[in-house]
């Protein structure tokens, strides 16, 4: 039986597709997981990236963690926050949010820095307070930059999460490790496939999200295009 | 920082680190050869592909396109997803690896040929440049800078993802890793982190220092 | 409206924007600010709203110290136009228009009425209403930062190079509609340009600054150009001032001249002696209800006046012309004057460079 036959007969399994091992329920889990990590980690860098970016300060912590954040070998730190907290949700969220911080953080400082000055002189001139020039211009032309950096990040996690199974969690790493201890490869692969796919939708629907959220006036012209990340992401 | 430090003098045993050099220089050594292959052989593809791109404009949205579908793929999903058809040789973690850095380097490449500002194309043009010479003489070094980052976030990247192909049998410095969680043991672990860390700082160094070297025209601007 | 009282601003770095400045912006008045880069224009300009803060002396507004006021509350009575414009990309234009009637918390249908009535007034068609910024001309797009200052109808306008960022056929346009808002509106306006003809086209006083933010001169145009206090001011206005000032003169200022009038019935000998008077060796033609008919040389003439080949004025002016317009008409002439015409195009006199340069002298 040929590698691809095995994993066509993989995904042909019913017994696949019920129960706790089921790929409803791994996905269920996996994305769960996400969710959670990249929801907190949005909660904790996006007011923050706003307000430095608002006041200007504390810019070259928000670039270079972005920069140190690539620098930091993920699965150790899965393991790490595994042998500290011990199993359950917490290290491997722990870890995600750690992970998912820096894009956001960083794209949303460099968006809001980014606006270009005349604006905010314009705004306040015409006699905003500065949570007006937030709320009114800051926010809706930062938009596109911070949902290219909550993709970035949410890719990322999907990606990492996979890791969990590593620390004795569920999700679709579930499959990669058991075929690995196993030598069954048509289960590694699908796992791997799962996983890819899922990545590619994050991917696809943030994008759409992004497009969505990206106020009209920005969306075509003269203005660069909102969809280009001005920060690179990391391969995870 | 004496706090941190008094911590780090609690948690990790200094003996067993003692005991354990030779692993470290070999995993060292395996973890620059994994990396120096992935970003030599990533470089060596990427870089007719960006001068190709740059040559046809019309290949710029597919090929980026293209490279921005592939990055998202999750690279333990890759790493493990291609044993069957490259069993368990260095290809198998060398392939992914490529791919990356291929990725990061082509798109750092065509933004930075793209970024030589048309005046200063146009003028060598105008003073009869031909397009070899041009490419060579003036749009490739002033696009260095730009493909001297790429490289910096490809070899950074890459020294990151070494780590996890320990996996798969390989990992480098990531060999520490798995060694810990067997164990249950944060020395290795640690130590593991801390020589991921120190590689990407020290090639992230280096490259800093080749760009500032390359680009003298571009130093103390700014 | 504005007072400045020995206002002062000294930047962190210890470097003067504006030293010791006094001076009254009267009501309803434009008064420009002008001078090199670096002259503390735009600083003077924005202390009035705050947007940078005086470091000494006292700046009031309506007789208010603006030191006591909050900048946000200031900034909303007083309209603020810049060269950039500083729309905002991701509001339509009516939206652009209608921030600070929002800020101020007016009702929907106010500001919506309002922001046609603006649109009107600047001259923007309502089609445009619900474009984007990006949608818009240079000179559209000054027009929308003008209007959106209006919005509320602030007493005072504070305006940094407000057409210095549209080409120069747009900027005569934009100016000259400037005017004509101003004449009916009567804003206090404090205007700021390095362009010293901008600054005699648009300013009722003009206040030249030198570096650092010293005063050199307050005058009206003509007064600044008739009589500079300093080299200073005499360097910055330029060589051609004696130009410049006549573009501020009317034609009505000099008393024209009669002229070497024949009628086409007299004969070569009476238009001799005409010219002979004057001094001229040619003769001005006009009809019986004084209509020009044009100028003959005594050369070309044989006999009567009405059978020679009349030559005509290329240019004529009006009283309302200006005396540049005048001396224009003057070297593009043969005959070395220009010929003043009633509104109905009859004939009125002569103007000679002699009456022009006495003028100015």
């Amino acid at each position: 039986m040929s590698v691809l036959q095995g994993i066509v007969a993989w995904f042909a399994d019913p017994a696949h597709w019920s129960g706790a091992d089921g790929v409803p329920m791994r996905l269920g889990e996996h994305i769960a997981y996400c969710l959670l990590a990249t929801v907190l980690a949005t909660a904790i860098a996006l007011p923050l990236g706003l307000i430095l970016g608002h006041t200007g300060r504390g810019g070259s912590l928000a670039i270079n963690v972005s920069n140190a954040g690539r620098a930091i070998p993920t699965f150790g730190i899965v393991i790490l926050a595994f042998l500290v907290a011990g199993s359950g949700l917490l290290p491997i969220t722990v870890a995600l949010v750690l992970l998912a911080i820096p894009p956001i953080l960083t794209n949303t400082y460099v968006a809001v820095r980014g606006i270009d000055h005349e604006l905010r002189d314009a705004a306040e001139g015409m006699g905003m307070y500065g949570s007006q020039v937030l709320r009114q211009l800051e926010v809706p032309l930062a938009m596109p930059l911070i949902m290219a950096g909550i993709r970035t990040s949410a890719v990322q996690v999907v990606a990492t999460a996979t890791l969990a199974a590593f620390v004795s969690l569920g999700g679709l790493g579930r499959y990669i490790f058991d075929g690995l201890g196993q030598q069954v490869y048509a289960e590694v692969a699908a796992g791997a496939i799962l996983v890819a796919v899922l990545a590619l939708t994050v991917e696809y629907l943030l994008s759409k999200l992004q497009t969505a959220m990206t106020a009209r006036g920005l969306r075509s012209g003269q203005r660069d295009d909102p969809m280009a990340p001005k920060t690179t992401a990391t391969p995870a | 920082m004496i706090a941190a430090a008094a911590v780090v003098a609690q948690v990790v045993d200094f003996d067993w680190i003692g005991r354990h050099l030779d692993d470290v220089r070999n995993y060292t050594l395996e973890h620059l050869l994994l990396t120096g292959l992935a970003v030599g052989i990533g470089f060596v593809v990427a870089f007719p592909i960006a001068l190709l791109v740059q040559r046809y404009p019309r290949l710029y949205g597919p090929v980026l396109g293209l490279a921005g579908v592939l990055f998202t793929i999750p690279s333990l999903a890759l790493f493990v997803g291609i044993i069957p058809f490259t069993g368990i040789g260095i290809a198998t973690p060398l392939t992914p690896l490529v791919v990356y850095t291929l990725l990061i380097l082509v798109r750092n490449t065509v933004e930075g040929l793209r970024s030589v500002p048309s005046d200063v194309v146009e003028a060598a043009e105008a003073m009869g440049y031909s397009r070899r010479r041009r490419l060579l003489r003036v749009e490739l070094p002033l696009a260095t800078p730009v493909i001297i980052a790429g490289l910096r976030i490809a070899t950074v990247s890459t020294i990151g993802l070494v780590t996890i192909t320990v996996l798969i049998g390989w990992g480098g410095v990531g060999r520490f890793f798995l060694d810990g969680f067997a164990r249950r043991f944060a020395t290795p672990l640690l130590l593991g982190i801390a020589l991921s860390v120190l590689l990407s700082l020290v090639a992230d160094a280096g490259l800093l220092a080749l760009q500032r070297l390359a680009t003298p025209w571009a130093r103390g601007r700014r | 409206m504005i007072t400045f009282d020995h206002v002062t601003k000294r930047f962190d770095d210890g470097t003067v924007g504006v030293d010791d400045l006094t001076l009254d912006v009267p009501e309803g008045e434009v008064v420009v600010l002008v001078g090199p880069s670096g002259c503390g224009k735009t600083t003077t300009m924005r202390m009035v709203n705050r947007m940078i803060q005086p470091t000494g002396g006292t700046l009031t507004v309506d007789g208010q110290d603006v030191m006591t006021v909050s900048p946000p509350q200031l900034r909303r009575r007083i309209g603020y136009v810049i060269q950039q414009v500083g729309l905002f990309p991701h509001r339509t234009i009516a939206d652009n228009i209608a921030t600070v009637p929002e800020l101020v918390g007016w009702d929907k249908a106010r500001t919506r009425e309002r922001v046609k009535t603006l649109m009107a007034t600047v001259g923007l068609p309502d089609s445009v209403a619900n474009r984007y910024p990006h949608q818009l001309s240079g000179g559209q797009r000054q027009r929308v930062g003008v209007a959106r200052a209006l919005a509320v109808d602030p007493p005072i306008m504070l305006m940094d190079e407000p057409f210095g960022a549209v080409d120069p056929i747009v900027r005569a346009l934009l100016q000259d509609e400037f005017l004509r808002l101003q004449s009916e509106v009567r804003k206090t306006i404090v205007f700021v340009t390095h362009d010293i003809d901008e600054a005699i086209r648009m300013g009722d006083r003009i206040a030249i600054l030198s570096q650092g933010g010293k005063l050199e001169q307050y005058d009206d145009p003509e007064r600044l150009l008739a009589d500079p206090a300093n080299e200073f001011v005499a360097d910055f206005l330029g060589a051609e001032r004696g130009l410049k000032r006549l573009a501020l003169i009317p034609v009505s200022e000099v008393s024209a001249e009669p002229g070497p009038v024949v009628f086409p019935d007299d004969d070569r000998a009476h238009a001799a002696e005409v010219a002979r008077s004057y001094g001229t060796d040619w003769v001005v033609v006009v009809d019986e209800q004084r209509r020009l008919r044009g100028w003959v040389s005594l050369h070309e003439l044989d006999g009567r006046i009405a059978d020679a080949n009349l030559r005509q004025f290329a240019l004529s002016v009006e009283s309302t012309d200006s005396l540049r317009a005048a001396l224009n008409a003057m070297v593009t002439s043969r005959t070395g004057v220009a010929v003043r015409l009633s509104e109905g195009g009859l004939y009125e006199g002569i103007i000679t460079q002699e009456l022009v340069s006495k003028e100015i002298r």
